[in-house]
């Protein structure tokens, strides 16, 4: 025999699954949401979406290549997804100038820093998103509305989002139910028809998205519902012992970047713990530390600090929540 | 919702190509080739010598210990020598080399195609029939099937379970010999319950061989205690802790053998083997095993005199196809690449598969992306990810607090992650250095 044949151990073959295949179903799972931001804010979603992708990309291969000195793994589609991500945060009016800061932040302080895909702590899109939030609090809180497609940029109108609403009014000692008069409904929150971030607005093209990942097994329901089923439970809780204090469950879940936050940023692979008893214990944590900070804290919105503080107990609870093992001896 | 078990597991491409092939009889070879250790155990002492005259079903290596198996001829004709030869694992064992001259059997063997339901053989007697065919388990492990049998004191066998899954993509040798030899493999059954005093036995079949559950399923009928268990397709099924948690729905605890829970686990050729050596005398020195493979010219199922050499066998189904990348004894999950097609086949030779050279090519591994993929998949609730790196860095007192030993290198991991990445061969040197610390302890 003159053929050559390999020899390695089994296992000799393989699912086919690739880095890429799990990244760009993620990409393709953001689309209705991307789309919807497209709908409502015109321009300025395309111009903050383009800017904070084309950077992304951009800040990645220069790092790689000349700061670390590797062959730059662009073409993976994480930075694709910093990109939108980084986008979906940030309102649809923000000056290009702040847009590359963000990038250069997610990019290289949130990821690169650590050595690249896999060794991040910290959701990157989020390091970039809350250090514009500290550093530019004026031009991060801004929210211009979704007026249709709308071509103006720079000045288009602005207006608060239904949780500053709700947090400024309250501060000011006005009933729960006077205030929701000013708030758009459920259905309209539902659909985004309110103030916010590009991609936060619009609940049903998360909840799309999230259908998708799932029927796709590129994540598990585990860390999504861990997280809006806390906040639903905490918020009822408190809802119901002083129902003009305190909104209710549905508000929550649908106002504010909890939707995209749950679907799209807790469930990065990366960031997230690796068991399933894990994952609902962050989850659990993003949704209590969110209605905490939603409602006794000085921010209107806490999902993203909900979800960086939480980034940060992941190894810890990697290390002391082992899945269920098979004939595990009981004591 | 039909039965499976309780942890993990995924679900290749199946890839049963010779599903529908009848088995065939695979010529005698010129010279067989006869490894004296086919089975986990001590190696077999040789009992016969240069030009010593020797007949099918004649012992030629006898058992030297407790777990040890018989080694008889499959063919009759002359002993050439015993030497030195290169085995599948790629390591010179020693082998009885016999020149072929026509195919005389021993006269105590019934050559009959009758068969024999009255099952007259005691306990004692069964078990001892068992050791002395030197019957292995064919599964694909080879652990002597007598030793299984033998339920140390203390503890009872409650139920015997016929491991019929076959969950490895391609091998249908099982499959076959469910629709062909139902009987046998029923009587076998019967033998192996009467053998550990039990009056239940339980098949467990995979769904994607609706024809063989339905064929057992109509013969079961008819023979006390058998019952047919239809399983979920989902891999790996056919290890003896995933077919018991699958089938009685106990889990085996860490460390412990299955009799911890009541159950004796046999393979379906196995329950072959046993009916014709006790009710026909015959010694295992052929079985059936599967060519396959996406490129060769004919996948099929033969039963082969043990000792023929691989390479008959490939030439049996059409030759080696011009892009062979990787030639695979035994399934693609679990099997072993081989060197070179001059081995012989032995008795855990349950397939042969001919990868073609795209589909052998590794792809290259990329950084963890910390997915958790492996980690749902694993049937032994273990963090893949975290022993091989733990492997990697030599902590091996960590890797044994996370459960290395328990697991069973099914390969599911390697085979589902992303980022390509070589979990399995990683956990597999952290698994020997590990037992090796473990041994000296004692």
């Amino acid at each position: 025999m003159n053929t050559k044949v390999l020899v390695a151990p089994s296992p000799h073959v393989h699912s086919g699954d690739s880095i890429q295949k799990n990244m760009y179903g993620v990409v393709f799972a953001m689309l209705p949401a991307l789309v919807f931001s497209f709908v409502y804010f015109g321009m300025g979603a395309i111009i903050v979406t383009l800017t904070a992708v084309a950077s992304c990309y951009l800040f990645e291969f220069l790092i790689s290549k000349y700061l670390l000195k590797k062959v730059p793994t662009i073409t993976d589609g994480s930075a694709l997804i910093t990109g939108i991500l980084l986008a979906f945060n940030l309102p649809a009016n923000l000056p290009i100038w702040i847009i590359l800061i963000g990038a250069l932040v997610a990019i290289g302080i949130g990821k690169m820093t650590f050595g690249g895909l896999g060794n991040n702590v910290f959701n990157p899109a989020l390091v970039g998103r809350v250090f514009l939030l500290i550093s530019f609090p004026v031009q991060m809180t801004s929210w211009p509305k979704p007026l249709g497609f709308d071509t103006a940029y720079f000045d288009a109108q602005t207006g608060a989002t239904p949780l500053a609403l709700i947090k400024e009014g309250l501060k000011k000692g006005e009933p729960l139910s006077q205030l929701m008069h000013d708030v758009p409904g459920n259905m309209d929150l539902l659909m985004g028809n309110t103030g916010g971030s590009m991609g936060e607005v619009a609940g049903i093209a998360l909840l799309l998205g999230l259908a998708y990942m799932l029927f796709k097994k590129i994540i598990t329901w585990h860390i999504p519902v861990a997280v809006l089923g806390t906040v639903a439970i905490l918020s009822g809780i408190l809802h119901m012992s002083n129902p003009e204090a305190y909104a209710g469950p549905l508000f929550h879940i649908l106002t504010g970047g909890l939707l995209l936050g749950a679907i799209f940023m807790a469930t990065d692979y990366v960031t997230s713990p690796m068991s399933n008893k894990g994952m609902i214990i962050y989850g659990i944590g993003i949704g209590l530390l969110t209605v905490i900070i939603r409602v006794f804290g000085a921010y209107p919105e806490g999902v993203s600090f909900a979800i960086l503080i939480m980034n940060a107990f992941v190894p810890l609870i990697n290390v002391y929540v082992k899945p269920k093992r098979f004939g595990e001896k009981r004591k | 919702m039909l039965k499976t078990f309780s942890l993990g597991g995924i679900h290749p491409a199946e890839n049963k190509l010779s599903a529908s092939s009848a088995i065939q009889v695979l010529p005698i070879p010129e010279t067989v080739s006869i490894p004296i250790s086919q089975h986990i155990g001590a190696p077999a002492t040789p009992v016969v010598k240069k030009n010593d005259e020797v007949k099918v079903g004649q012992l030629i290596a006898k058992s030297s210990g407790f777990v040890s198996a018989n080694i008889h001829s499959s063919v009759s004709g002359t002993v050439f020598k015993v030497d030195d030869i290169m085995d599948a694992s790629g390591f010179r064992k020693t082998s009885i080399i016999i020149k072929v001259d026509g195919d005389e059997w021993m006269e105590t063997i019934d050559r009959s195609e009758d068969l024999v339901k009255e099952i007259s053989a005691g306990k004692e007697e069964i078990i001892k029939k068992i050791a002395e065919a030197g019957i292995v388990g064919l599964g694909g492990a080879t652990f002597p099937a007598h030793v299984k049998l033998s339920v140390p004191p203390g503890k009872t066998a409650e139920v015997l379970i016929i491991n019929a899954v076959e969950c490895e993509p391609y091998l249908t040798s099982d499959h076959r010999v469910m629709l062909e030899k139902g009987d046998e493999v029923l009587v076998g059954t019967q033998i192996l319950m009467k053998a550990l005093d039990v009056d239940r036995a339980i098949v467990g079949i995979e769904n994607n061989k609706p024809d063989a559950i339905a064929h057992l399923t109509k013969l079961a009928g008819n023979y006390k205690g058998i019952e047919i268990c239809p399983l979920k397709t989902q891999y790996p099924q056919g290890g003896e802790k995933q077919l018991i948690s699958a089938t009685i729905k106990r889990e085996i605890p860490s460390g412990a053998l299955p009799i911890e829970v009541g159950a004796v686990v046999q393979n379906v050729g196995t329950a072959l083997a046993v009916y014709e050596a006790v009710q026909k005398n015959k010694p295992l020195f052929e079985r059936v095993a599967t060519i396959t493979g996406k490129s060769l010219k004919n996948p099929s199922n033969w039963k082969f005199r043990i000792g023929t050499p691989v390479k008959d066998l490939i030439d049996a189904a059409g030759g080696l196809p011009e892009d062979t990348g990787k030639i695979v004894g035994g399934g693609p999950m679990m099997g072993k690449a081989l060197t070179t097609v001059d081995v012989p086949l032995t008795k855990g030779s349950s397939g042969l598969l001919l990868l073609p050279r795209e589909e052998a090519v590794r792809k290259e591994s990329k950084p963890c992306i910390r997915c958790g993929k492996c980690v749902s998949v694993c049937p032994m609730g273990l963090e893949p990810f975290l022993l091989m790196v733990l492997a990697d860095k030599k902590e091996y007192d960590r890797l044994e607090n996370d459960a290395v030993m328990d697991c069973i290198e099914c390969g599911s991991c390697s085979f589902t992650c992303p980022a390509n990445r070589p979990l399995l061969d990683y956990i597999r040197l952290g698994k020997g250095k590990v037992g090796q610390i473990m041994r000296s302890r004692k």
